[in-house]
């Protein structure tokens, strides 16, 4: 049975109340034998939902209809469809039908002559719609009626000014226009998770600022973002907001990078991201604006701004908004999160502080072994060829190398351990001036053998379009303690 | 249109005002009534002086003096005006 909602006045102690609208060919089916039982005193309130003068025989039977258009009634009352009866005692909803039939009304009023008053009518009809579950409705009624849920401050605009470039001015953009954040917009983006709206999810650099669900929320709306994106976007302001990760280093830094958020399990899936064709590209609306909605609750809430603490000196698109999903389905792999500890089945965001993608292109390459040592190559270059341990990177295999690897039985690890194996540098070649540049390893480590990345610094995964003998290098920014380690966290619901 | 404020709340809503006029060459002066008892005596003042020196005005009012200026009124000052002078009291 469907709870009342809150307190009203409009909500009778005792008694039945019956919910009706013109615009139901059930409820017109019923009018006289509502407007029976009032006259029999069996029905206290008629109230109608779309006009105040249905159903006309109630003037005959001497009873007011109750105006409900602007539905609190119904709202309060829970209501899912029209007619509804609900009878109350001592304020409390101790019986409900909805829609018509003889035997439920009958059982309802305890009254089986019922059966043969009404014997010419049908027997039963389904209910219509209540008006309170109209298209956009729920979420209007949830901020007119639903008490303080929204704890946001509310900014009015003037009829004649552009909410868009209203956004813009205020400074809420990221430079490209934000969908307004509107209360009913936000209601319906919080009905993407179970959270409480005023619950805590991360404290959020720059400026430290504790970061609740509803905040998470406009941001989500502002991105673009469907409700059902909404848990996606906790889980990575989670992560993000982690001493790990380092989204305050992150932000600050004057190097490339910004957060990229890869998501697995079946979460990715649902909610339709892409990790196919262009998987790392435009087009696909989840994976263009999760990783935007961390980045507007960076800016909007934590106070990290371009110019600001942001001290990029190149930034990079993706800094717009970097997320995607791995491709599980068709990989000959166990994912990313799996890898990273989380349960098959269990759906996980990982945070990984990347610049953009660089191409490895290799279309001879038919052995195992010979991609491998051509993705050491053009991993060699991360950051700088002479750079050692310093940086991480994440490798999107794609399908046409990812076969070449599967048909030897490499797994990841396999596939890591060859490519790492092809990485250990000399370090005569890549001290400071060697080879004549000024850049690379302190002189004193000359003799050593220097790992391009750090053990837990280089990672794989499967996804991109079915063509294209092409991987993808994503570089990372400043390893570990000193930097940014990759983070993973479970979505919640 | 009201929208939720997506920031950390830590600076007012309502913007800092303009830098002071340097001069009133070329400006549109609203001269705002709250809707009190003789503003208008103080306003038609102004209004003589400031034409006098060939300065643009024009006259708004608000509906009661009893609450803030309502947000469209406010829009529509900012864009018509580049100063605006309310008189206050009776």
């Amino acid at each position: 049975m469907t709870e009342t909602t809150g307190s009203s006045s409009l909500l009778p102690l005792e008694g039945v109340v019956a919910i009706v609208k013109r615009d139901c060919p059930t409820c017109v089916l019923v009018a006289p034998v509502l407007c029976d039982l009032a006259q029999r005193g069996l029905i206290t309130t008629i109230a109608s939902q779309d006009d105040p003068t249905f159903p006309g025989e109630a003037a005959s039977c001497g009873i007011t209809i109750f105006d409900d258009r602007d539905l609190e009634l119904s709202y309060r009352a829970g209501l899912e469809g029209v007619p509804t009866l609900i009878r109350f005692s001592g304020g409390v909803e101790v019986d409900r039908t909805v829609g018509w039939s003889t035997s439920l009304w009958s059982t309802f009023f305890d009254d089986v002559s019922m059966l043969t008053s009404y014997n010419t009518m049908p027997k039963q009809r389904v209910a219509c719609g209540s008006r309170t579950l109209d298209f956009g409705m729920p979420e209007r009624l949830a901020v007119r009626y639903g008490g303080e849920v929204l704890r946001s401050r509310q900014i009015e605009l003037a009829t004649d000014e552009d909410e868009w470039e209203q956004m813009f001015s205020r400074g809420w953009s990221d430079g490209l226009p934000v969908v307004p954040p509107t209360p009913e917009r936000v209601m319906r983006m919080l009905a993407g998770t179970t959270r409480e709206p005023s619950d805590v999810i991360a404290i959020v650099p720059p400026d430290l600022i504790e970061c609740t669900v509803e905040k998470i929320a406009i941001s989500a709306v502002m991105a673009g973002c469907l409700p059902e994106y909404l848990p996606v976007v906790i889980a990575a302001v989670e992560a993000a907001c982690t001493s790990e990760f380092n989204a305050h280093g992150l932000l600050a830094t004057t190097y490339f990078s910004g957060p990229v958020v890869i998501v697995n399990g079946p979460k990715a899936g649902l909610i339709g991201m892409n990790s196919g064709v262009n998987v790392l590209g435009q087009g696909n609306r989840a994976n263009a604006t999760i990783g935007r909605a961390l980045q507007l609750v960076i800016r909007n809430v934590g106070g990290g701004i371009p110019g600001g603490v942001d001290r990029a000196t190149f930034g990079n698109p993706g800094k717009l908004g970097f997320a995607f999903a791995e491709n599980e389905k068709e990989s000959p792999w166990s994912s990313l999160a799996t890898e990273r500890g989380v349960d098959p089945g269990r759906s996980a965001v990982t945070l990984f502080a990347g610049e953009g993608p660089r191409a490895i292109v290799d279309q001879k390459s038919r052995t195992a072994d010979s991609l491998a040592r051509s993705f050491a190559a053009c991993l060699r270059t991360v950051a700088h060829p002479k750079l050692a341990v310093a940086f991480d990177a994440l490798v999107v295999v794609s399908p046409e190398h990812g076969r070449t690897f599967a048909n030897e039985g490499w797994d990841k690890a396999r596939l890591k351990t060859e490519v790492l194996s092809h990485l250990q540098l000399l370090g005569s070649d890549i001290v400071r001036d060697a080879g004549g540049i000024a850049e690379g390893v302190p002189l004193n480590l000359a003799d050593s053998i220097l790992p391009k990345f750090r053990p837990d610094g280089l990672w794989f995964l499967y996804a991109g379009g079915d063509a294209g003998m092409f991987s993808a290098i994503i570089g990372g920014w400043v390893a570990g303690q000193e930097g940014s380690t990759m983070v993973t966290k479970e979505i919640a619901s | 249109m009201k929208l939720l404020d997506p920031t950390s709340e830590r600076s007012p809503i309502v913007r800092e005002l303009n830098p002071r006029l340097a001069s009133l060459d070329g400006v549109t002066v609203g001269l705002l009534d709250i809707s009190k008892p003789r503003g208008d005596v103080f306003l038609d003042q102004l209004e003589y002086r400031l034409n006098e020196r060939g300065v643009a005005t024009k006259r708004y009012k608000k509906p009661t003096y009893t609450k803030p200026a309502p947000i469209d009124l406010r829009y529509l000052i900012s864009q018509e005006c580049q100063a605006v002078i309310e008189a206050l009291a009776d």
